[in-house]
């Protein structure tokens, strides 16, 4: 009973797109999410079909007898929303989470990482 | 691009979302000034101020607080991602670099009984309120 509660005042929150960085390095892709509030229990990262989805959820940490006296930031859960091309290895992302910064390790395919061809002078 | 990016797709079913996008995107461009970062909110009792303000990805020794009278003023030093040989960003929405912020508290408070505490990429920062500035009951005596 008091789950369905709680899930039903979820759905009334506010939810924020986390501002995010994406690094291309040689054999991954690096994405790093700003997700302040979240800790490894509170996040999920799910990969549906080519469909990757980080999701965080915040509880909040004020106590009630306090009154806000101004408000610059506001407090609600975070999703945003990813499409994964099939060059990356959808079995092998790792995720961590770290002073509230989601970090993704998607790894490339075998086929698509760069490789170098070396070059030998002729005899 | 192996990444490629879903929200606005998402955000046309959800009106509210669109409009956010919007207003933060028009901010963005049209704004000179930085917007401020970072974003701090203040709570009160007539006990205290509390203080929240979100950092991620800062470690909580590079964060310093000064606390005078009324004002408490938040330093701090966010450091992008090395990139090594061959890496690149391909998308780059967070911010980095040196911040100062100075903020105004609404009464003076005991400096050296603040208390902060860093969890999560949240920094915590209670400040009591000056004894000599308490609200006092009054009793009244009668004759």
């Amino acid at each position: 009973m008091a789950e369905t509660v709680k899930d039903k005042n979820r759905e009334n929150r506010k939810i924020y797109a986390p501002a995010v960085d994406i690094i291309e390095t040689t054999n991954n892709i690096l994405l790093f999410a700003d997700m302040p509030g979240v800790n490894e229990k509170t996040v999920d990262v799910t990969v549906e079909k080519n469909l990757l989805t980080i999701h965080g959820m915040i509880e909040p940490t004020i106590d009630d007898k306090l009154t806000l006296v101004f408000s610059e930031y506001g407090s609600g859960d975070y999703q945003r929303v990813f499409s994964l091309t099939d060059e990356i290895d959808k079995n092998n992302i790792k995720a961590t989470v770290r002073n509230g910064v989601l970090k993704l390790v998607l790894p490339k395919t075998e086929k698509i990482k760069t490789r170098k061809i070396e070059v030998s002078g002729e005899a | 691009m192996l990444i490629r990016e879903l929200e606005r797709l998402e955000n046309l079913l959800q009106p509210w979302r669109e409009f956010e996008y919007i207003n933060r995107e028009v901010f963005r461009t049209l704004s000179p000034v930085q917007v401020e970062f970072p974003l701090v909110n203040l709570w009160k009792n007539e006990d205290k101020v509390v203080v929240t303000t979100e950092m991620p990805g800062v470690e909580s020794e590079g964060v310093e607080i000064n606390v005078t009278g009324k004002t408490i003023t938040l330093r701090f030093e966010r450091k992008p991602e090395e990139l090594k040989d061959g890496e690149a960003y391909t998308r780059r929405e967070r911010r980095y670099g040196e911040f100062k912020r100075t903020i105004e508290l609404p009464f003076n408070v005991q400096s050296d009984k603040v208390e902060a505490k860093f969890s999560k990429g949240i920094l915590y920062i209670e400040l009591p309120r000056a004894e000599a500035e308490k609200p006092r009951k009054i009793t009244v005596k009668s004759e």
